[in-house]
C-alpha cells in the first residue's frame, strides 16, 4: 500500500481502484454482523468460497464478508449483487444450491426469500422488502457493501474523500460552519448541536485539545454503534480526523466497551491501515495537519459510557463521573478541552462534509436533522438494524419496516434508549421520530435501541428489569443514584412480589424526581425514567398489582395461580413428572390437581402441557 | 466593580465573590448555612453526598446543582433553601438514614430537617459507613499514600484496601479514622501496636519521655518526604 503524500495522489489511487472494479461483477456478500456471526456466518462464507473454487468461479464471482445487513432476526443473510437479491436463514449447507440455482441459472430460491407479513408475498429483491425500502442509509451506507477489513473497499466507495476535501479546500472555520448549518445533533442521547460543541473546542485557548469517540453501548437491545464500529470503522476515523482538523485537536481517543472485542480489533486494524496510507498520523496527505488516535478497551462498567466517567477511565482512574461544570469543552480529558461525540455522530461527519451541509440539512425535520439509526428488537416481526430520516412516524418504523407485532399480539409500548429511556405507549405511535417528540412523550431518542413490547409484557416487571440494570451498574458515587436505585428496586420487587402498598406509587414518584434532579450524571438522572413513564401511562397495572394482587399480563409469578382444567386434562402426568415440588397429584388418565400451598409458580407444568389443560390466572 | 469579583444573588441577597469560589463558600461567607457531609475545607470537593444541593436559575429553567462544586457565575440567582432543595435534601437524608439508621450524624442532620424515620428499607441495621469518601480523599490528598480506595459499584460499594489485603502503602497514621464522620473505621492501639485496616503497626516511643509518638511506618514516610533521617522524628512534640 503506498503512502499518500498528497490529496491528488489519493484521488489517483482511488481512481485506479474504481477502474479495476466492475459494477456488474457478480458478488456474494455474506453478512458478518453480530447476529449472523453468532449464527455461523464465517462457516457460510467458507462454504461459498469452497463452492466457487470447485466450480471454477473464483475470480469471476467476488466473495466478501460485510458488516451488518439489517433484518438480523433472519440470519445468516447473504446478499447477491448486482441483482441485489437478499437471502435469509442461509446455512453452510445451502451454499452449493445458491451458487448453482441463483448465481449460475439466475433463479430466485423462494425458501431463502423474505416473506412480507403485509401481503404474504415472498420477496427476494432488496428494493421490494419494506424493511429496506423504507430506509435512508447514511451512517449504514457502507455496511452491506464493503469488507470492513479492507481499506481499499472503503476508498473505492469514496472513503476519505471528505477528509481530502477538508484538507485541500476548506478552512477549519468553514468546516465548523458547515457542521452548524447541517443541524447535526449528538446521537448519544443528549442531542446537543455538534457544530456548537466543536466551536467551543476551537475557541478554547488551552492546548492540547482532545477528541473522544464514545463507543460504549451497554443498553439492553442496542447494537447500532457496534455495527458501525465493526462494519465501517474507517468512517469513524475519517470523522475524527475531520473533527481534529476543524477544532485543532491533537489527539483522539476511541473508547469501546469490553463486550465488543471485534470492534476494538477492527478499529485498531483500520487505524493501522490509515497510518500506513498517510491518512492518519504525521502530516496527513502531505499537509501540515497531524492527528493520531488510540483505541481503548473498557473494563466492563456501563457507567463508563457517561462522558466524564469515560475520561476518568482513559486517565487510569476509577470510572466514576465528575461534577459539571467544568464541562468537557473547558476541562475534559487530562483537564484539557475535549469534545466527546458518540459513534453515530462521528460517522455522520464524512457524510455532511462529503455531500454538503445544506444537502444534509434537507434530510429530517426542522429541529432534528439527518437520519436516526435504530436497533429494533422485541416483539416485532423484523428485528434488525435500520436507519430512517428523522421525522419518520414511529408507526412506520415499527409496523412497516419492523413488520408489525409478532404473532397475534398487540402493540403495547416501545422502550427506547434502554434503562435510561422511557416507554412510549400506543397513543404516540403517529409521532415523528425526532429528539423533541420523544422528549415530549417522556422517552428519550437516546442511543437508538428500540425494544417493542406486546400485551404479554407486564409494565411493572419491565420497570423492575431496567431498574435492576441501573442498580447493578450505578457506580455508587452519589447518594441519590446509589441509595435511590436500590430503594426503587426494593419497592418494585415488593410490588411485583405481591407486597405492594398504597403509598408505594407516590414514594416511587418522589424518589424518582429526586434521583432525576439530584444525581451527578445521566445514569442516575435517567434511571427512574422507565418507572416514571410506566407509572404515567400504565398506572392501572401498578394499581392492580397493589390493590388486587393481580398481574394483568400474567408475568409476575408470585401473583399467578396455576390450576388444572379437569375437562381438558388427559391425566398424562407430564406435569407431575416436571413439578419439582410435587404439588401436582392425581391418578393416571384422571384429571390432576395442583396444591396451591405447595406450588412455587415456576410455570413448568404450563410449559410441558400439550393439551392446554393448565390454566394460569392472576 | 473590579473584574475580579462576581456578583450574584443568594437567597435574595446581593453577594460578591472571587471567580472560581464555590456557591457553598460564597453562601457561607455571608453566613448562610448549607448542610454538607462529604465536604471538607482541606479536601477537593467531590460532590458525592448531594446534601449541599441548591437551586439555581429562574423559572422555568430552575435546576438543582451541587453547591460545593458549582462555581459562582455573574448574575446567577441561587436559592439555598427552596422547597425543591429542602425536598431533595430530606429525601437524600431519608435514603442515608435507611442505609445507616444508627449513624448519629445522619440522625442529627435528618432531625434538623424534620426527618425522624425513613420510609425506605434498611438492609443492615448495623451499617455505619455512609460512603462519603472523606477517608479515601484524606488518604490520597492529605496523607498522600492512597492506601484505601472505593471498591465495587453500588451493589457492593465499599471502602477497601487493594484486594482486601493488608495495604503496603498504609502508614498507619489513622487520618482516615480521624476524619470519618460516623466512626466506622476500626482502630485499636494496644501494647505499642496500632491496628488499622487489618494491618499491625509498631508504635515508636519518644526518645525523651517514652510516650508513643506515631507508627514507625508513618515516621519513615515523614523522613522520606522531608529527606531528614528517620531518627530526627523520634522525639515527640511535647519534648521537642
Amino acid at each position: 500500500m503506498p503512502k499518500m503524500k498528497s490529496v491528488a495522489q489519493l484521488a489517483e489511487y482511488r481512481a485506479k481502484l474504481q477502474a479495476r472494479r466492475d459494477p456488474n461483477q457478480p458478488q456474494v456478500l455474506v453478512c458478518g454482523g453480530a447476529g449472523c456471526d453468532a449464527l455461523g456466518s464465517a462457516e457460510v462464507a467458507s462454504a461459498f468460497r469452497e463452492e466457487l473454487n470447485q466450480r471454477g468461479l473464483k475470480g469471476k464471482v467476488e466473495l466478501k464478508s460485510t458488516g451488518c445487513q439489517g433484518l438480523c432476526a433472519k440470519g445468516v443473510r447473504v446478499l447477491l449483487r448486482p441483482q441485489e437479491i437478499t437471502y435469509q436463514q442461509v446455512s453452510a449447507l445451502n451454499a452449493g444450491e445458491i451458487v448453482e440455482e441463483t448465481l449460475v441459472k439466475g433463479k430466485i430460491l423462494d425458501r431463502f426469500c423474505h416473506q412480507d407479513p403485509g401481503d404474504g408475498a415472498l420477496k427476494g429483491h432488496k428494493s421490494k422488502i419494506p424493511f429496506y425500502k423504507g430506509q435512508f442509509p447514511l451512517v449504514l451506507r457502507h455496511l452491506d457493501v464493503i469488507d470492513p477489513e479492507e481499506v481499499d473497499d472503503y476508498l473505492a466507495q469514496g472513503g476519505y474523500g471528505a477528509l481530502a476535501q477538508a484538507l485541500s479546500g476548506l478552512t477549519p472555520e468553514e468546516i465548523i460552519a458547515a457542521m452548524e448549518r447541517s443541524g447535526l445533533r449528538g446521537r448519544g442521547g443528549g442531542g446537543f448541536p455538534t457544530g456548537r460543541k466543536w466551536r467551543f473546542l476551537r475557541q478554547a485557548p488551552e492546548n492540547p485539545k482532545f477528541l473522544i469517540c464514545n463507543g460504549s453501548e451497554g443498553d439492553p437491545g442496542a447494537y447500532l454503534d457496534r455495527a458501525v464500529m465493526e462494519g465501517d470503522p474507517h468512517a469513524i476515523l475519517e470523522g475524527l480526523s475531520i473533527g481534529a482538523f476543524a477544532t485543532g485537536a491533537a489527539q483522539g481517543h476511541i473508547y469501546v466497551g469490553h463486550e465488543y472485542p471485534l470492534a476494538v480489533q477492527r478499529l485498531r486494524q483500520a487505524a493501522a491501515q490509515a497510518r500506513e496510507l498517510g491518512l492518519l498520523g504525521e502530516k496527513i496527505l502531505g499537509t501540515d495537519f497531524s492527528f493520531d488516535l488510540k483505541v481503548h478497551r473498557g473494563a466492563g462498567a456501563y457507567v463508563c459510557g457517561e462522558e466524564t466517567a469515560l475520561m476518568n477511565f482513559i486517565e487510569g482512574n476509577i470510572g466514576e463521573p465528575r461534577n459539571r461544570p467544568p464541562y468537557p469543552a473547558q476541562k475534559g480529558l487530562f483537564g484539557q478541552p475535549t469534545v466527546i461525540n458518540n459513534v453515530e455522530t462521528w460517522a455522520n461527519v464524512p457524510v455532511i462534509i462529503g455531500k454538503g451541509a445544506d444537502w444534509y440539512a434537507g434530510v429530517g425535520t426542522e429541529k432534528s436533522k439527518g437520519t436516526k439509526v435504530f436497533s429494533l428488537a422485541g416483539a416485532v416481526n423484523h428485528a434488525g438494524l435500520l436507519e430512517v430520516p428523522m421525522g419518520t412516524p414511529l408507526r412506520r418504523v415499527i409496523f412497516e419496516l419492523g413488520g408489525g407485532i409478532k404473532g397475534k399480539g398487540d402493540f403495547k409500548a416501545a422502550l427506547t434508549s434502554g434503562p435510561g429511556g422511557g416507554v412510549i405507549p400506543a397513543q404516540f405511535l403517529d409521532m415523528p421520530v425526532t429528539f423533541e417528540s420523544f422528549q415530549e412523550a417522556g422517552g428519550n431518542l437516546g442511543s437508538g435501541s428500540m425494544v417493542v413490547m406486546d400485551h404479554t409484557c407486564c409494565m411493572v416487571d419491565v420497570a423492575r428489569y431496567f431498574v435492576t440494570f441501573s442498580y447493578e451498574e450505578s457506580c455508587g458515587k452519589c447518594t441519590p443514584c446509589r441509595e435511590g436505585a436500590k430503594q426503587l428496586l426494593d419497592i418494585l420487587n415488593r410490588i411485583t412480589g405481591g407486597q405492594g402498598e398504597e403509598g408505594h406509587l407516590t414514594l416511587l414518584e418522589e424518589l424518582g424526581a429526586v434521583m432525576t434532579g439530584a444525581s451527578i450524571c445521566g445514569l442516575g438522572q435517567s434511571a427512574p425514567n422507565p418507572v416514571l413513564t410506566t407509572l404515567k401511562y400504565f398506572r392501572s397495572e401498578y394499581e392492580a398489582h397493589i390493590r388486587e394482587k393481580k398481574c394483568p399480563a400474567l408475568v409476575c409469578r408470585p401473583l399467578l395461580k396455576y390450576t388444572v382444567d379437569p375437562e381438558t386434562c388427559t391425566g398424562c402426568l407430564a406435569c407431575v413428572r416436571e413439578c419439582r415440588v410435587e404439588a401436582i397429584t392425581g391418578e393416571y388418565q384422571e384429571p390432576q390437581e395442583i396444591d396451591q400451598e405447595l406450588c412455587v409458580k415456576c410455570g413448568m407444568c404450563y410449559e410441558v402441557c400439550k393439551f392446554e389443560a393448565i390454566k394460569v390466572e392472576s | 466593580m473590579s473584574n475580579d469579583t462576581i456578583s450574584l444573588t443568594i437567597d435574595g441577597m446581593a453577594v460578591t465573590a472571587a471567580p472560581g469560589r464555590s456557591l457553598l463558600l460564597a453562601a457561607r461567607d455571608r453566613g448562610i448555612d448549607i448542610p454538607t457531609l462529604c465536604y471538607h475545607d482541606d479536601l477537593k470537593p467531590e460532590g458525592q453526598c448531594r446534601l449541599c444541593l441548591v437551586e439555581i436559575g429562574a423559572p422555568p429553567h430552575r435546576r438543582l446543582v451541587n453547591s460545593c462544586t458549582y462555581p459562582v457565575e455573574p448574575g446567577l440567582t441561587v436559592q439555598t433553601a427552596s422547597e425543591a432543595v429542602l425536598a431533595a435534601r430530606r429525601l437524600v437524608l431519608e435514603l442515608l438514614l435507611a442505609r445507616c439508621p444508627q449513624a448519629k450524624i445522619i440522625q442529627e442532620m435528618a432531625a434538623a430537617l424534620g426527618v425522624y424515620e425513613s420510609r425506605f428499607k434498611t438492609d443492615n441495621p448495623e451499617e455505619l459507613c455512609i460512603l462519603c469518601g472523606l477517608c479515601v480523599r484524606t488518604c490520597r490528598e492529605v496523607v498522600g499514600v492512597s492506601a484505601i480506595s472505593m471498591a465495587n459499584r453500588t451493589p457492593g460499594k465499599t471502602v477497601a484496601t487493594p484486594f482486601l489485603e493488608e495495604s503496603e502503602a498504609c502508614i498507619g497514621c489513622g487520618s482516615c479514622v480521624f476524619i470519618c464522620p460516623t466512626g466506622v473505621i476500626e482502630y485499636v492501639e494496644k501494647d505499642g501496636v496500632r491496628t488499622v485496616w487489618g494491618r499491625q503497626f509498631e508504635l515508636q516511643p519518644c526518645n525523651v519521655c517514652g510516650n508513643y509518638i506515631a507508627p514507625r511506618a508513618q515516621l519513615e514516610h515523614w523522613a522520606k518526604i522531608t529527606g531528614d533521617p528517620v531518627e530526627s522524628f523520634f522525639v515527640c512534640r511535647d519534648c521537642r
